[in-house]
């Protein structure tokens, strides 16, 4: 087991992604936080703060479960669901920021754009993850990333944020690492 | 006929014994036998078996004739011989309904014929089982089949003039009226014990006051007109009780308990499986307590099976729409050896006297339940006490498998049973098959 | 789990995991695409041999919502009022590759009985089964209670609900008494003498004969329906008798706490148990009871179908 990330490199990841999702759209007029459950939503909390610092007011930040769009239900046991909260003002012609904390295979990527035709329309999507570690299995990419993290298909990342493990690292495990 | 010679076996007192069949009789029942015949005889070795007089059915559902898919009388003949039985007796629920002297005489003749055990009719109290009006109890009794009991079992002999008629009118042969005691109003649609289980699982509820409340009639009904009155598979504290004090007060009352009622209880009716579903229904763990009790200090005078077989598709179904009743007749010693003997409630000749010697002597069956003395019937039931087995319905000889004990492991084996000096069970198994079985 | 045939096999999580899944549930239906991909390809079969039209619908709606396949078999026209036995229905479906049954049975205990039986290998789903139990309405109702009365979140400690009327033959009741009182609410059953069953004093609930006396007392009031043929059977004198003792009017309306909520499993007697004043009246949730219903049924069939058939659940 070995840190590929510390405290200090997440929350300059962060800061860096506040920055160039405000550049990318031209300020936070039109923008819309939503984190995939659970850690993915702590970080959208975090974004949505470093833009609230930095342009000086609220953008709407929200959460979006997606695991009854998930391919791989049947896979595993049933799963309970995290909760979707969805600013009030809706996505709708919005510029729409998904955030979560790792991106592999793509699915629940897939999952989450499958989630939010139900919710609304929103102008564009964009997607913005602390960890992009490879191995896609879908033709999607993120617009942000936090780190690049090459890692074989036998490790493991591993994302602790201090609001659920009460720290912030990202760790990569190999097999037989216990 | 043969002879026979059992060796290395006890009596019920625990005295070994030897005994000496020929002709159909106990010829010399003795540490050594000594008479000369012994030493030509087929050997039999009993080693620490018990020697018990053959066992008598009160109460035996045989089907036949109507409904042969379930038994016929050749099959429960040999789940009665597997179970140690000698005798049984048919009830009188049949199609046709046995109401009158023909039907008994077919019922009689086949078991006759079949020829491993006797099979004694029931006559129908009504015409019909309808309650209404008294079959032809006499010419019943005058028939081929002698009949002395007479039982509208599965129905209540309900109306209280025809049942004090009934009472009445038997009194001429020395007859006996077997009711079956169920308050009709305060069943109907009954499904299970009215209790805390049925209560919980939405199931309509069988009063213990539906039976309680016939029995106290009844008692009351037989001392009036100074009749006999035997009450069919008893199932409650209350009704023991009642028969206590009956007896108690010298009313000519006998009463029966089934070895379902003596080990299971309604809590088996939370699985919904309809092979727990019985008429009376399995009360609760007080009322099997009190049945023990009462068999035990001979309230209750004897163990009858209630053995009603029924179809697969009778059972296969939602509790509701199934039938009520269980076999019994090959598990019924070893379930009365578990709750009774094994328990220390009853010494093997108070089981003797439960499964053997009172039955037949409430029934009038003569040449039954005789002690095992020189010059009895040899009707006798060889069981090996120490054994247990595992029940299992596709094992059974009844032609149904609605056994509620398929599984269960069980104490006490019929080793072999004579009926008229000839062995219908060695080693547990049945001696010769029979043709249409 | 597999099945979901009597509230007496969930445990508190489990019944908690259900309430909390409804609620993400609700959130689709109130959405402007009412659709989920979770259950495509699943065929769930409606096993309806007992009139029942809502439960049926609602059963439906919350299935195709998860874009299940669903095939409706009910009593009528089918082999079933032909003499057709449960075992061949089930294994008839079987056949046909159901991977659940909902089904609704006059018989207490049909539900469980097919459960285990080797008959068919599918979940099974009791919509009500004879007098026994009717465990989705017991946590709709939950679902409601707990939405208007606890925040929308946890269990139900502190609450008071009180269920009314024919107690012996309800399953909503027995249902209801289980699943509240599991999850903290005290319950207080109110009926005459005859409409209860003997050994309700083992449930776990308090027993009451006093309508008036019990209505300052609860948050919540369940009121059931009493079938007009009940009289034939001696369990009351008169329907205006029974609502004069035991039925909703605008008078006890006013002893009830200001914040209590009315509910009732439906179809109404109005008149009979519950005055239609009652029914519509601000404090009747009655209609949104099948609403949530919708919510709380899409819940049961994500947590028995949506995972892998063989490996165990988490929670339910």
């Amino acid at each position: 087991m070995s840190i590929a990330m510390s405290a200090v490199d997440i929350s300059r990841a962060l800061t860096r992604i506040s920055h160039e999702i405000l550049e990318r759209n031209n300020g936070c007029e039109s923008i819309v936080l939503l984190g995939i459950p659970t850690r993915g939503a702590h970080l959208a909390q975090r974004i949505g703060a470093n833009i609230a610092t930095i342009e000086g007011r609220e953008i709407p930040v929200g959460t979006l479960d997606i695991t009854l769009h998930r391919d791989d239900l049947r896979m595993r046991p049933p799963r309970a669901l995290m909760s979707t909260m969805i600013p009030v003002d809706g996505i709708q012609g919005r510029d729409l920021i998904l955030i979560d904390d790792v991106l592999f295979s793509g699915r629940t990527i897939r999952a989450a754009l499958d989630a939010l035709g139900e919710i609304g329309r929103p102008r564009s999507v964009q997607l913005a993850v602390l960890v992009d570690r490879g191995h896609r299995e879908l033709p999607i990419r993120a617009d942000y990333v936090g780190k690049n993290l090459p890692t074989s298909r036998q490790q493991s990342v591993k994302v602790h944020v201090t609001e659920i493990d009460g720290v912030d690292e990202v760790l990569i495990e190999s097999q037989g690492d216990l | 006929m043969g002879t026979y010679l059992l060796t290395g076996g006890n009596l019920a007192d625990g005295a070994a014994t030897q005994i000496y069949i020929a002709d159909g009789v106990i010829v010399e029942v003795a540490p050594k036998i000594l008479h000369p015949g012994a030493a030509i005889a087929t050997e039999i070795k009993v080693d620490g078996c018990i020697l018990l007089p053959g066992f008598v059915d009160l109460h035996t559902h045989l089907r036949e004739p109507g409904r042969e898919d379930s038994e016929t009388i050749a099959s429960g003949s040999r789940a009665a011989a597997k179970g140690g039985f000698t005798a049984v007796s048919a009830m009188a629920n049949t199609f046709p309904v046995a109401d009158t002297a023909g039907v008994v005489e077919q019922v009689y003749r086949l078991g006759q014929a079949t020829g491993l055990c006797d099979v004694f009719p029931i006559g129908a109290v009504t015409q019909g089982l309808a309650g209404k009006q008294l079959a032809e109890l006499g010419a019943m009794a005058d028939s081929v089949a002698r009949v002395r009991v007479f039982s509208d079992d599965g129905e209540c002999v309900f109306d209280p003039m025809v049942m004090r008629r009934a009472l009445e009118y038997v009194k001429q042969f020395g007859g006996v009226i077997a009711q079956h005691a169920q308050e009709p109003r305060l069943t109907q649609g009954a499904q299970m014990n009215e209790g805390i289980i049925s209560s919980r699982l939405g199931l309509k509820g069988w009063p213990a006051v539906a039976e309680e409340a016939i029995i106290a009639r009844d008692v009351l009904l037989a001392d009036h007109v100074q009749s006999r009155v035997h009450i069919c598979h008893l199932t409650t504290a209350g009704g023991v009780d009642i028969v206590r004090w009956a007896k108690a007060r010298g009313i000519a009352v006998t009463a029966e308990v089934t070895p379902h009622h003596l080990l299971l209880t309604d809590e088996r009716a939370i699985s919904y499986d309809p092979v727990f579903k019985v008429n009376p229904p399995l009360r609760t763990h007080s009322d099997v307590m009190a049945l023990r009790e009462g068999l035990a200090d001979g309230t209750i005078d004897i163990v009858a099976t209630d053995h009603a077989p029924h179809p697969a598709e009778s059972k296969e179904c939602e509790w509701q729409a199934a039938s009520f009743g269980m076999i019994g007749l090959e598990t019924a010693f070893s379930i009365v050896q578990a709750t009774m003997v094994d328990t220390s409630l009853m010494s093997w000749s108070d089981l003797a006297d439960r499964m053997s010697n009172a039955p037949a002597r409430i029934a009038g069956y003569a040449d039954h339940g005789q002690p095992l003395d020189a010059g009895s019937s040899a009707h006798l039931t060889v069981i090996n006490p120490t054994a247990s087995w595992r029940v299992d319905r596709d094992l059974v000889a009844s032609r149904s498998r609605n056994t509620p004990f398929h599984g269960m492991e069980l104490p006490g084996r019929i080793v072999a049973t004579f009926f008229r000096g000839e062995p219908t069970v060695l080693n547990g198994a049945l001696v010769r098959t029979v043709e249409g079985v | 789990m597999r099945h979901l045939l009597s509230i007496a096999d969930l445990s508190y999580v489990d019944a908690l995991s259900i309430l909390d899944t409804a609620q993400e549930m609700a959130r689709v239906s109130d959405a402007p695409v009412k659709k989920l991909p979770t259950l495509r390809g699943r065929t769930i079969v409606n096993l309806f041999l007992e009139d029942s039209t809502r439960t049926r619908i609602s059963f439906e709606a919350a299935a195709k919502r998860l874009s299940a396949d669903v095939i409706n078999f009910s009593a009528k026209g089918s082999s079933v009022s032909k003499g057709e036995s449960l075992k061949d229905t089930a294994q008839t479906l079987q056949a046909m590759g159901a991977d659940a049954v909902i089904i609704r049975h006059p018989a207490s205990g049909a539900a469980q009985w097919l459960a285990d039986s080797a008959w068919m290998s599918g979940s099974v789903i009791n919509a009500g089964d004879g007098t026994h139990e009717h465990p989705t309405q017991a946590l709709l109702d939950a679902f409601t209670i707990r939405k208007h009365l606890s925040a929308n979140s946890g269990d139900l400690r502190g609450l008071s609900v009180a269920i009314v009327g024919d107690i012996l033959h309800s399953r909503v009741a027995r249902s209801n008494v289980l699943l509240l009182s599991m999850l903290g609410a005290q319950v207080i059953i109110v009926a005459p003498p005859t409409l209860l069953p003997v050994g309700v004093e083992s449930w776990p609930a308090q027993v009451s004969y006093d309508f008036d006396s019990v209505l300052p007392l609860v948050d919540a009031v369940m009121m059931l329906r009493v079938q007009q043929e009940r009289m034939s059977d001696y369990f009351f004198p008169t329907p205006r008798e029974y609502s004069h003792y035991f039925g909703l009017n605008r008078d006890r309306l006013g002893f009830m706490k200001k914040t209590a909520i009315v509910m009732h499993p439906g179809p109404m007697n109005r008149g009979l148990e519950i005055t239609a004043e009652c029914a519509d009246s601000a404090r009747s949730v009655i209609v949104e009871q099948v609403t949530n219903g919708v919510s709380v049924r899409m819940a049961v069939l994500y947590l028995l179908l949506a995972g892998s058939p063989t490996s165990p659940g988490v929670a339910i």
